[in-house]
Order: structure tokens, then C-alpha cells, then sequence
């Protein structure tokens, strides 16, 4: 039994002027329905490239290779007409930001139904009805009344609801949701995430969650890929990588977090930033922020292998192995 | 309360919008002393944008009084700004709209010593020092701003403040544009110029973690009001609003043990149409009749204080003679 998504040896060049640079690098993971799986890293580690490949939504340019199977059926191979009936009505995404993911000047209905006609062809109405039960499901109050309102006449919390109520319209079965909460507050984000994670357990939706904070990790995604300059740095359950991080860059990563329990302790940066597109470091990307580099992270590119049955780490001298 | 650099008392704000006027802060009172941090807090809409530019006199207020150095902070307006004021800096969320793109970084910095008079060779000399003292190279003067990441132009929009010899900086959201490992160096950042340089700095920010990581003392603001001040660890620890509860409750911890944040259901009221006495109990889980009919003030609790008069014990005192 295969998983719903099946990304293996994924690889994006982008064009730059110093030729074509690699922002996603030989990366492989796998979703199963009704599972959240976690994306983590900075900006720049190709976790937001990785996501605009599943939908065929690369900027001008850019060269795939490896693969990326949906269902069994191969995603890059696909031509726009084909690609244009998976998304939205397959696999769907919330960004970031939900003030531009909603058309400003079309009302609500119009902008949940339109895709819903077009992918399940069904009627008008039918839409409209169909349009304020998931206006209800992510807790939109008077959700008829909210069909003819247009996306400035709510707050961000729920807009972004809206947006995910508009992303489900067409019954996906992937979710991508690339830092769905980062622009909310504490208490919207609490109820978004309840609401995905209500949505793969009763419908079975898979989820992948693209962030930064480890908080939101360890709350939703039961598997967790810590990115780094366009590859895997480590993969497992959050539980485990949370708790016991095995590669420095996770383990950077959760330092630098501010958390309850820390206290006041101040926080420790990881010092430097995570390298540009085409000035990527030879060797293991990490190796001139890692405080635990040896002569051979500079020469030798780590390759994700396995430490256990679900743990993956690409970092061959291990130093944290010991501290776990 | 004489030995706070910066003291808002009564203060209130208000927008006119449609013909209304919106109150955004209702009667605030706040100080903060040298070589101390106070964080405030609470979700978007509840005024601590305002709060922090009304302090700063970019807003015009609608009743109450600011106080810098025991001088008052006049609104910006047609006049110069009084020269007194200039201990009085601000830091904005957005370093890529806050520096202007066609200036050199060394003048952007330098006019803050040259408007206290420096010569333009020693107001140059002293944006390199500045540079350093907030860790960037001290030959960035000749670059721009868009040479730079988010978090060096945070770095940068600093060292911008210090050049006018501030004792006192309002920061609104400094850090939340920034990528995680940007975001802990730039709170370090701020802690430590506020210990070295023994300055004031008024935090404010919707993400709890960082607050209660460097701020010595945090308000917790709900729709234009203080529900609770206090110690940042006595309030974190245990919180005695039933806002503030929400609010830590709802942070989810990255500790991977899978749990989902507490959710507070429903939206930040609208500021035009206040609930009438507790402005929080149309969401407040421990609400009671009374709860809508009494004004509600800080009062000491458990060392801290608290507008709850069902936490305080407080009715009798609370009690108004015009109710709703």
C-alpha cells in the first residue's frame, strides 16, 4: 500500500545569473492520508520551493527532476491541462499571507464556489449550500451572510479560516499550508490548528505543514523534515527530533526558539545565515554554522541515512548521538 | 512613579472612522524605567500599536498625558519636534520599509548625530561604530539597504535609534518580520542595549514566547485596555486574568509531545461597539452575570495586577453607578 504522496529525489534548479543553482536537492519524503507531516527550516532552505512543485507552480525557469507521485500518478510529467485538474481539486494550498491568497473584490461565495462547480460540477445552489457548511466547519459566524461579504470586511484570523474553507471547497485530499498561522495571533492560531488537525482525522485529509516554528511542529505533524539550503537535514517523528535532535542543525533550530519552559534564559542564535542561492558551501551545507564541524563536513556532502526505522539523519559524524 | 524615563498615564486614542469615533486605547496607564523592558501584549486589534506610536507622539490623543524624561510628548505635527524628544526613539516592524533604498546605510544612521549637531565626518564616524556595536561590519556605511538580510536591516534600524543617544526605545514588533535564528539575535540584541546602554524599551509584540523571554515586566492588553501588568515571571507562571490564561494556554509548546494549544474561541470584538463592563466576557470562560454590568480597574492580586473583579474579589469596590 503506497502513501497518497511520494516525493523521491526531488531536485529544483533555478536560473540565476552565475547558471542554473539547485534551491531543492535530491529530497525524498512521503504523506499519508490523514496525516499531518511537518516541513521545518529558515527562509532560503527550498521548503517553500518544495511545496510550489507539487503544484507545477515554479517560477519561470525552473528544471525538475526525480519524482513526485501522487496517488501513483507522476506530477512532473503532467501537462498544464492536466496539472490544472489536480490542483485545488486534488491537492490545495493556504500561503502565508491570507490577506493576497483572496481575491479582494469578488465576494466569498464566488470565490468558494467557482472551483467547486468547475472541478464537481455541481449546481449553483448546490455549491452556495455546500460553500456556508464549510464556512461553519472552520467556525465563520453567519456563514450565509459571510457567501456575500468580501475578504476586507473580516480580520486576519478569519480570513485565513476563509482561506482554508476556499483551499477544501473541492474536497482535496493534500493540503499544503505553508506557514499557515505565522501571521496570526496565539489564540487563531490555536483554533486553525485544532481544525486541521479535526480535518485529517475525520476526513482523512493529509496535511503538509510548512513552518518555522517548532511550537506549531510538535502540536500538529506527526513526521517532521528539517530542510536545510535545499536538502534533508533530518527526518523522523516530531516527537523524537523534538526531544532528541540529532542533527546540530535541529538542534540550532530549537535553541534559538524562544519557549515557556526556557525561562529567561536568552536565547541562543545560530550565528551566521543560511546560505543564498549558488553560494551553498561544499560539502554538508551546515558545516560553517556548525559549531561541531570537522575536517570532513567541508569535503564530504552527508547523505540522509537511516539511525533507526523512521529516523533519518545526513550528518555522518553524529555529535549529538551521544546526548539523546 | 518619577524614576520612569517614560510614563503614559490615562492615555486614550481615537480614529474616526464612517462618521464614528473608535476608541482604540481607553485609559492606559504604563511606564517604563531605565534598564528595563517591558513587553506588551495581546492580539491583533487590541491597541498596542496604537498605544506604542501614541507614546511616541506619532498619534494625537484623545485624553491622558505621555511623559518623557518628565517632559510632555507632544503629537507630530507641523512643527519640529522638540529637541527633548529625541531621547525618544522608535523601531518599526518592517526593516525593508523602515530604511530608505536610495541612501547610503552610513547616512541613514548619521542622522541621527547630525541632527544633534555632529559634523558630517564625525556623525559618519559614528554610524561605523554604531554598526559594530550592533554586530554588523563597520563598512556596511557605503552599502544599501538592500544588500542586506531582514534581520541585518533590523540590526541596522537600531543602530539608526542609538545615533540620537536614546534612554528610551518603543519597539513594534522588531522581530516578528524576521526568520527564527534572525529573531533571537535581534531580541538578544535589544536585551543587551538595554542593559549596556541603560535604556527603556517598551516591547510590543503578539508573540508571548519572545516577551517572556527578555521583558522584565509584561502587560497584557484586550480591545484598547490593561487586563493584566506585572514581573514577566510571576505573570507567566501563573496567570490570574482569564484572558492572560487564554492567551499562555494557547502557545503551543515545542517539546513534541504532540499536544494541541487550548483555543479561545470567537474574535476580537470590534473597537467601534465594546462590550459593555468586562470588555473580555462575551469569551471568558469564568463569566458571570455581573460581568457586563461593572466597569472593571486593576487591582493587586497575587503580586500583580489585575481588571477582574471575579479574580480580585473586588465587586463592591468595582461597582459604578451608571452600568452599560
Amino acid at each position: 500500500m503506497g502513501a497518497l504522496l511520494q516525493v523521491e529525489n526531488l531536485t529544483v534548479a533555478l536560473p540565476t545569473r552565475s547558471g542554473y543553482q539547485n534551491a531543492v536537492d535530491g529530497v525524498s519524503f512521503a504523506v499519508d492520508a490523514g496525516e499531518v507531516m511537518g516541513i521545518a527550516g529558515e527562509s532560503g532552505s527550498g521548503k517553500t520551493m518544495t511545496a510550489l512543485s507539487l503544484f507545477g507552480l515554479l517560477p519561470h525557469g525552473a528544471r525538475t527532476s526525480g519524482s513526485i507521485r501522487l496517488d501513483g500518478g507522476e506530477l512532473l510529467d503532467m501537462n498544464a491541462k492536466q496539472l490544472r485538474a489536480i490542483r485545488g481539486r486534488q491537492i490545495a494550498m493556504v500561503s502565508q499571507d491570507p490577506a493576497t491568497a483572496l481575491h479582494p473584490i469578488l465576494s466569498i461565495g464566488t470565490q468558494m464556489t467557482e472551483h467547486m462547480r468547475h472541478h464537481l460540477g455541481v449546481s449553483k445552489s448546490e455549491a452556495l449550500t455546500r460553500a456556508a457548511d464549510l464556512l461553519g466547519t472552520v467556525r465563520i459566524p453567519d456563514p450565509e451572510q459571510a457567501l456575500h461579504s468580501y475578504p476586507g470586511q473580516f480580520s486576519g484570523g478569519m480570513r485565513q479560516r476563509i482561506a482554508i474553507a476556499v483551499a477544501l471547497a473541492a474536497e482535496p485530499r493534500l493540503l499544503v499550508a505553508d506557514e499557515p498561522t505565522t501571521a496570526l495571533d496565539v489564540t487563531v492560531q490555536a483554533g486553525i490548528l485544532r481544525l486541521l488537525d479535526r480535518l485529517c482525522r475525520e476526513r482523512g485529509l493529509a496535511v503538509i505543514v510548512i513552518t518555522h516554528d517548532l511550537g506549531v511542529m510538535s502540536a500538529t505533524a506527526r513526521r517532521l523534515c528539517v530542510m536545510y539550503a535545499g536538502r534533508l537535514a533530518e527526518a523522523g517523528p516530531t516527537s523524537e527530533l523534538l526531544a532528541s535532535p540529532r542533527h546540530p542543525y535541529t538542534r540550532g533550530l530549537l535553541d534559538a526558539l524562544p519557549h515557556p519552559e526556557a525561562g529567561g534564559a536568552p536565547l541562543v542564535p545560530i550565528g551566521g545565515s543560511p546560505p543564498s542561492l549558488g553560494r551553498v558551501p561544499a560539502g554538508c551545507p551546515f558545516h560553517p554554522r556548525c559549531r561541531y564541524a570537522q575536517p570532513l563536513c567541508a569535503t564530504e556532502r552527508p547523505e540522509p541515512k537511516p539511525i533507526s526505522d523512521l529516523h533519518l539523519l545526513a550528518c555522518p559524524p553524529d555529535p549529538l548521538r551521544a546526548a539523546s | 512613579m518619577t524614576d520612569m524615563v517614560l510614563q503614559v498615564s490615562g492615555v486614550a486614542v481615537e480614529y474616526g472612522r464612517r462618521g464614528q469615533r473608535v476608541r482604540a486605547v481607553d485609559g492606559v496607564d504604563l511606564g517604563v524605567a531605565r534598564g528595563e523592558i517591558v513587553g506588551l501584549v495581546g492580539e491583533s486589534g487590541c491597541g498596542k500599536s496604537t498605544l506604542a506610536r501614541a507614546a511616541v507622539g506619532l498619534e494625537p490623543l484623545a485624553a491622558g498625558s505621555v511623559t518623557f524624561e518628565g517632559q510632555p510628548v507632544v503629537a507630530l505635527g507641523r512643527r519640529r519636534r522638540p529637541d527633548y524628544l529625541r531621547g525618544l526613539q522608535m523601531v518599526f516592524q518592517d526593516p525593508y520599509e523602515s530604511l530608505n533604498p536610495r541612501r547610503k546605510i552610513g547616512e541613514l544612521i548619521a542622522d541621527g548625530a547630525w541632527l544633534g549637531g555632529a559634523r558630517r565626518k564625525d556623525g559618519l564616524e559614528r554610524a561605523a561604530e554604531l554598526l559594530e556595536r550592533v554586530g554588523m561590519p563597520a563598512n556596511a556605511v557605503d552599502s544599501y539597504a538592500h544588500e542586506f538580510s531582514g534581520g541585518q536591516r533590523q540590526r541596522i534600524a537600531i543602530a539608526r535609534t542609538l545615533a540620537a543617544r536614546p534612554t528610551c526605545l518603543i519597539a513594534d514588533e522588531p522581530i516578528s518580520a524576521l526568520d527564527a535564528s534572525a529573531q533571537a539575535q535581534v531580541a538578544n540584541l535589544l536585551s543587551e542595549l538595554v542593559d549596556e546602554e541603560d535604556l527603556g524599551l517598551i516591547l510590543v509584540s503578539h508573540d508571548l514566547s519572545v516577551v517572556r523571554q527578555v521583558a522584565d515586566r509584561v502587560a497584557v492588553m484586550y480591545l484598547g485596555r490593561i487586563v493584566e501588568v506585572g514581573a514577566t515571571d510571576t505573570v507567566w507562571a501563573n496567570p490570574q486574568h482569564p484572558y492572560t490564561e487564554a492567551l499562555v494556554a494557547a502557545i503551543p509548546r515545542p517539546d513534541g509531545a504532540g499536544v494541541l494549544p487550548v483555543d479561545l474561541p470567537g474574535d476580537v470584538p470590534d473597537p467601534a461597539n465594546p462590550p459593555a463592563g468586562c470588555r473580555f466576557h462575551p469569551r471568558c470562560p469564568i463569566a458571570e452575570a455581573s460581568c457586563s454590568e461593572l466597569e472593571q480597574r486593576l487591582l493587586p492580586v497575587a503580586g500583580r495586577d489585575i481588571a477582574c473583579h471575579i479574580r480580585s474579589g473586588a465587586v463592591a469596590h468595582a461597582r459604578q453607578p451608571h452600568a452599560g
